[in-house]
């Protein structure tokens, strides 16, 4: 009975007198072209998915590597007591530090017999802004006072420029910021080892600067920010978006309240994020009286955005615990909550996870709502003295940072705003990664 | 239960925190306002945090309106302490602030800057420009032949036979930036008046308002295009697009003269000591406004307008003039005006 009902040979029609089998007919020919197509077309897309991935990776890269150095000054340099008492008493102390340092560098420089004419101006040109550094240097040490100690010191944002090839000897004009002259100098501090190319550790580690002090400019502090604001994301939308989605999927009766609120959350992950920012600047700042560009409000306002994914990612993963389950759970007498926390809940924590992670990452990324709350602009100074501290001082996020960066005027923040780029997605990429570790490690398929 | 407790101390984690937040007095100065102040302010907030003992001020941008607005919102910890601008503070804005009980305001001027007019370095010729040629290319409706006519201009050569033969591209600062304002002030209006645009409106009828309205208007076909954002917006719109022409701050200029090439405006080139003089024309001075009433209670706001108008920061030899700032010559005037806390009128 099989051999007659399965064999082609004997079901497929009669063949067309004069046509053989093997060649195809116009039909057949036909489907397969159109098969042929579509693959292609498929692998186009793919091709094109991929080519802009390229590029896109390579103009970050290559935009951004410039950040991760910079151009220093070795310069060994003493400071004496009677010096720093009398900096002490201006008003404007780092500016009189750094006129100090340009003045020991000018000597070092006559005594090191470099065949280009120099001057104190010149020097004040490719000098960064040091005297922010030195300051601080010998607050922390006193005890430095008087003894040579070797600085590193930032040059300016142009020279850096030059030695990273961004400013060139054709595309500069003279100014007060840097004179072709100057340049002279430079290429005989290059040969004499003063002006070195290093890895900028300050730019990882560092806090944001002022728009004329490129070189002193790191994301560090706003790193912290952010991962206060996530600390609040995390505690917040965790336990409210997983009892939530536990309640109206296990517990709540069907009825057209629950429909309303499941249409609304799912509304709520369209909304646009702006609105967030400005629900949390009405709600936590004019009304609850929380602080200004604080990470507590950064993160009270990116929960509100993230809760619905969390919430919508919860229960799709509960949805997907067999019945079966909960209904051996039952029959032997758990009550539903046992049922729920003890066999549901860690079935279904994987997916959990996934989504929390996935909800994070966009909360990371997030600019718009930032701005209203006032964690746009010049506010990553510092790192924060304590926990308390963490989330209620002042602080900026990452993308908020990198926007402010690319703002601004001088192009050497243009590449702090790349590498900024580049260390984001670091931890973008890093969190995506441990979604889906967790999730190959842990999910269990029925 | 074990997630039931985690989700309990969370929540009292949470809650305590908060209160720990709104318990504490801010201790750092809360700065807003406009995007060409804002370079200013971030050098001088960086300055102060690292010279004084004071926490370092929080500088956001947004421009001169947004930061006027949010400054006049009302009196208190959660409003900002100090409104930067680009131009002065307006008759409604003071009227508005007055109803949310911001009454003593302090004015700050911290000196002057320059708008000027640049195209892409390696672009067409645009050397040159007189507030009559912006007006024509620029307004809606404009002069020719004795007759009040839609714009009918489509090129810079239309225009003026000096300028270069390609399409007009006009990218000016938006309207909520105080720059929009000096702009239409001493170039749209200036032209208008000089063209005779002006005196032929009101020959044909208008008041003396409507035709000063219908001189700050531009044309909305294209050729001109709002920037709502930073210079570096502009910037991005010049570059990609070799005929442009954009308006924007001295100081972002001189930054950027590896790609943009300023023109004269009615012949005088611009620069600190053109503008100092006085005799290039489009320059307006920059604010500051202070909260008298946060004077004593937000910590270093007093200082920081003191540090932030001393000859060593807003002097002709320091930072901010590095910058591009120029100096204002009544300083000494100002400095005395905030150790006095004198208030608007």
């Amino acid at each position: 009975m099989t051999e007659t009902t399965l064999s082609p040979e004997t079901t497929a029609p009669a063949a067309i007198k004069g046509k053989s089998l093997y060649a195809l007919d116009d039909l057949t020919r036909i489907r397969n072209a159109a098969e042929k197509r579509f693959r292609a077309y498929g692998m186009t897309a793919i091709g094109i998915g991929l080519f802009f991935l390229v590029v896109l990776a390579y103009s970050i890269i290559s935009e951004g590597m410039p950040a991760f150095s910079r151009t220093v000054m070795k310069v060994e340099f003493t400071l004496t007591q009677e010096q720093y008492d009398a900096a002490e008493k201006e008003l404007f102390k780092t500016k009189a530090y750094e006129s100090i340092f340009i003045s020991a560098l000018k000597s070092q420089l006559d005594a090191s017999g470099i065949s280009v004419p120099f001057d104190k101006d010149a020097i004040g040109r490719l000098v960064g802004k040091p005297g922010g550094t030195i300051r601080s240097f010998y607050k922390e040490n006193p005890d430095q006072l008087g003894k040579n100690v070797a600085f590193e010191l930032a040059a300016s944002s142009r020279v850096d420029g030059y030695i990273n090839g961004r400013v060139t000897r054709e595309n500069m004009t003279d100014s007060r910021f840097l004179q072709k002259s100057d340049l002279d100098i430079v290429d005989a501090l290059v040969k004499a080892g003063i002006i070195v190319n290093v890895f900028n550790w300050d730019f990882i580690t560092g806090a944001d600067s002022g728009v004329d002090n490129p070189g002193g400019a790191g994301i560090g502090a706003s790193v912290v920010g952010s991962f206060f604001m996530m600390l609040v994301v995390l505690f917040l939308s965790l336990p409210i978006g997983v009892a939530a989605s536990i309640y109206l999927e296990e517990f709540a009766p069907q009825n057209k309240i629950t429909d309303l609120i499941e249409v609304n959350i799912s509304n709520l992950a369209a909304v646009p994020s702006i609105v967030f920012g400005i629900l949390g600047l009405a709600v936590f700042i004019q009304f609850m009286h929380l602080p200004q560009s604080a990470p507590l409000v950064g993160g009270l306002v990116l929960t509100l955005m993230t809760l619905p994914t969390i919430i919508i990612s919860t229960r799709a993963s509960l949805k997907a615990v067999p019945p079966s389950i909960r209904d051996a759970a039952l029959g032997i007498g758990a009550s539903k909550m046992q049922a729920v926390f003890h066999h549901v809940l860690p079935l279904a924590m994987p997916g959990i996870l996934t989504g929390t992670i996935i909800g994070l990452a966009q909360a990371l990324g997030e600019t718009a709502p930032l701005l209203l709350i006032g964690m746009v602009g010049f506010v990553a100074r510092g790192y924060p003295d304590g926990i308390v501290q963490g989330f209620i001082d002042p602080n900026s996020a990452m993308p908020a940072q990198i926007y402010t960066w690319a703002a601004r005027a001088d192009f050497a923040f243009y590449e702090k705003a790349w590498g900024g780029i580049i260390v984001l997605l670091v931890f973008l990429l890093t969190m995506n990664i441990l979604a889906i570790i967790l999730r190959r490690r842990f999910e269990r398929r029925w | 239960m074990k997630f039931t407790t985690l989700v309990s101390v969370a929540a009292v984690a949470a809650a305590s925190v908060s209160f720990a937040g709104a318990a504490q007095a801010r201790d750092q100065v809360q700065v807003a306002g406009s995007s060409t102040v804002l370079p200013y302010a971030s050098i001088v907030a960086e300055a102060f945090g690292e010279n004084t003992d004071f926490p370092t001020p929080v500088v956001e941008s947004g421009g001169s309106s947004s930061g006027l607005k949010r400054f006049c919102e009302g009196v208190g910890e959660n409003t900002i302490d100090v409104a930067n601008a680009s131009r002065k503070i307006r008759e409604k804005e003071i009227k508005a602030c007055a109803e949310n009980g911001v009454t003593d305001i302090i004015e700050v001027r911290i000196g002057y800057d320059g708008i000027v007019f640049a195209s892409q370095k390696d672009g067409p010729a645009f050397t040159a420009f007189t507030p009559v040629q912006w007006h024509n290319a620029l307004a809606p409706k404009v002069l020719k032949d004795g007759q009040i006519v839609d714009n009918p201009y489509n090129k810079w050569s239309e225009v003026d036979a000096s300028l270069p033969d390609v399409e007009i591209a006009a990218f000016i600062p938006g309207t909520k930036h105080g720059t929009r304002e000096v702009f239409e002030e001493k170039v749209l209006l200036v032209g208008c008046e000089e063209s005779g645009a002006m005196k032929a409106m009101m020959d044909g009828g208008m008041s003396e308002d409507d035709a000063e309205d219908a001189c700050l208007a531009v044309r909305t076909d294209g050729k001109s295009v709002d920037i709502d954002g930073d210079y570096t917006e502009t910037l991005a719109r010049i570059d990609s697009n070799p005929n442009g022409v954009g308006v924007f701050g001295l100081a972002f200029y001189e930054n950027n003269t590896d790609k943009l090439k300023v023109a004269t405006m009615s012949d005088v080139a611009p620069s600190t000591e053109t503008i100092a003089t006085g005799t290039y024309p489009v320059s307006r001075p920059l604010f500051f406004y202070v909260k008298k009433a946060h004077i004593g209670v937000i910590p270093g706001l007093k200082e920081y307008a003191q540090f932030f108008t001393a000859d060593e920061i807003a002097g002709p030899q320091g930072p901010l003039a590095q910058y591009g700032l120029v100096a204002d010559p009544e300083l000494a005037a100002t400095q005395a005006s905030i150790s006095a806390e004198e208030t608007m009128k």
